[in-house]
């Protein structure tokens, strides 16, 4: 452990400044994971358009990696295509951020699960409509 | 930035007494007090000069206190120690859920080497239930472990009822009392126990001294084996400044005994008030009425995880703890919590934030003001909140 704690200034920059932090207005995609009572919990919430993620904001239950992981997710997926969006894996969340210590990779790993939630429900509504 | 240290369960800070008392055995009086020449002699002197003054202290013979390397070395002579000379009678060893891990794990190494252990359950309040502890008890028991007062609810056990119970079946009775000697009364002559730990640093003593009070006539065996240091309970060369650090800090922590414990019970009051009045969906870990050590307050905040909340107060200069100090590089709910049938989830947001004789009035006004804004502030970011 550092002089800053566990982690490193960018997790820490992202933990205390939360980017896109919140629920948001006119999502169309939104992704649940986790659960409070076994871990860290997650939702994500998109606005797609024209294929592409023109907002994404998030709220989470977790620790420090899990909320700076959130954080750093939305920042990468903000203005891809949903094509780019779902080649977005958790080593990337953790690259971005400068390397999670080993026992908080998974926490990263959650952000990358709710991208690909609410993927699946977006789809899920699409095809709902076009039904 | 203002430092605000709410964490004495862990450790303590050393009081300044202390350190002057354990001075000149780092300088001038550095002899080894096994030799016969007055370089040691002084130093042995020493010794039992502070030995005789635990013994007063604690209320018990001064043959029945062993120095060790702290509470966990204590703990494990006791619980392993006591079981290993005992297993002619029977393998089966009683103790709680809630212990620290030094009898836990102690318990665990046990259970490796083909001993039996019973663990007993304990309440939504953290308390073991003596007639539990009497439905337990075999032919084949040969030790109970119980722990005085917890480290991470403050939680109070009934000692003297329960040790009773183990005497009138004739099974030895061990007590953790890391967190209490020298925070509350004990006068072994009425406890009732045959072995209790004790440690140092959790009372304004040095890191690496704890001792054991072990009655006269207990069959247990060493664990550290060589020379025949403290009566032959414990080889190797006295750490002197410690022992004498450990009775100075003992006998000014009995000194400031009933103003410490009426200030603490001043600060839980304000604290837990002052956290209600501002904040919605907080839970109290642990019983509110005196079966509590009120320099322990271990608060749920419901929504948020306690690592975020201790990372922010950290920021602020706050220190405090989540759950068990020892387990916070893990990222499971503390198993005392979930020994009390606590919520996973309410577990996982749960803060101990515990005073010592050096806390002050300031240190209770700027957590109330810099803590609720900080949960408020998390809550807003939780989808459970």
């Amino acid at each position: 452990m550092g002089a800053l704690g566990p982690y490193n200034e960018t997790v820490m920059e992202h933990f205390s400044n939360p980017r896109n932090m919140g629920e948001l207005d006119g999502a169309n995609a939104v992704g649940d994971v986790g659960n409070p009572a076994c871990g860290d919990m997650m939702r994500l919430y998109l606005k797609i358009e024209d294929g592409k993620i023109a907002d994404a904001k998030f709220k989470t239950f977790g620790c420090g990696a899990a909320i700076a992981s959130s954080s750093m997710l939305t920042e990468i997926i903000k203005g891809m295509t949903i094509e780019e969006a779902k080649k977005v894996t958790n080593e990337q969340v953790n690259e971005q951020l400068g390397g999670l210590p080993p026992v908080k990779i998974h926490c990263s790993l959650m952000a990358e699960e709710a991208l690909k939630a609410a993927f699946e429900n977006y789809e899920k509504e699409a095809a709902k409509k076009a039904s | 930035m203002r430092k605000t240290y709410l964490d004495n369960n862990a450790t303590t800070p050393l009081h300044p007494k202390v350190l002057e008392a354990m001075l000149p055995f780092y300088k001038e009086l550095y002899g080894n007090p096994s030799s016969i020449h007055h370089f040691g002699r002084e130093v042995s002197g020493a010794i039992a000069d502070a030995r005789h003054k635990a013994a007063d202290l604690l209320g018990c013979d001064v043959s029945e206190l062993y120095f060790t390397s702290g509470g966990t070395e204590a703990d494990n002579l006791a619980v392993i120690g006591t079981a290993f000379a005992n297993s002619e009678k029977g393998k089966h060893v009683i103790t709680s859920p809630i212990e620290h891990h030094a009898v836990l794990e102690a318990c665990h190494f046990l259970e490796k080497q083909g001993y039996e252990v019973t663990y007993l359950p304990v309440d939504s309040k953290g308390f073991v239930d003596p007639d539990e502890l009497k439905k337990a008890i075999r032919k084949d028991t040969t030790v109970v472990s119980i722990m005085h007062i917890n480290n991470e609810t403050g939680v109070v056990q009934d000692i003297p009822a329960l040790a009773k119970i183990a005497k009138e079946s004739g099974v030895y009775f061990h007590t953790d009392a890391v967190q209490s000697a020298g925070k509350v009364p004990i006068n072994l002559k009425e406890f009732g126990v045959d072995m209790l730990s004790a440690s140092a640093h959790k009372i304004n003593g040095p890191k690496g001294t704890g001792l054991i009070y072990i009655k006269k006539g207990t069959r247990i065996q060493r664990l550290a084996h060589g020379g025949s240091h403290e009566s032959g309970m414990r080889a190797g060369t006295e750490n002197v400044a410690g022992m004498i650090g450990m009775v100075k800090a003992l006998e000014i922590s009995c000194e400031m005994m009933d103003s410490e414990l009426e200030k603490y019970g001043r600060y839980s009051s304000k604290l837990w008030d002052g956290l209600n009045e501002k904040l919605s969906d907080i839970v109290l870990n642990g019983p509110a009425d005196e079966r509590r050590l009120k320099n322990t307050l271990n608060i749920s905040f419901k929504g948020i995880e306690s690592e975020a909340i201790l990372l922010n107060l950290d920021m602020l200069g706050i220190g405090v703890a989540s759950g068990s100090a020892c387990s916070s590089g893990s990222t499971e709910p503390s198993h005392v919590m979930l020994a009390m049938g606590v919520k996973p989830e309410i577990a996982r947001g749960s803060v101990r934030i515990s005073f010592g004789k050096f806390t002050t009035d300031e240190d209770i006004e700027y957590t109330l003001e810099q803590l609720p804004p900080v949960i408020e502030r998390l809550r807003k970011m939780s989808p459970v909140a």
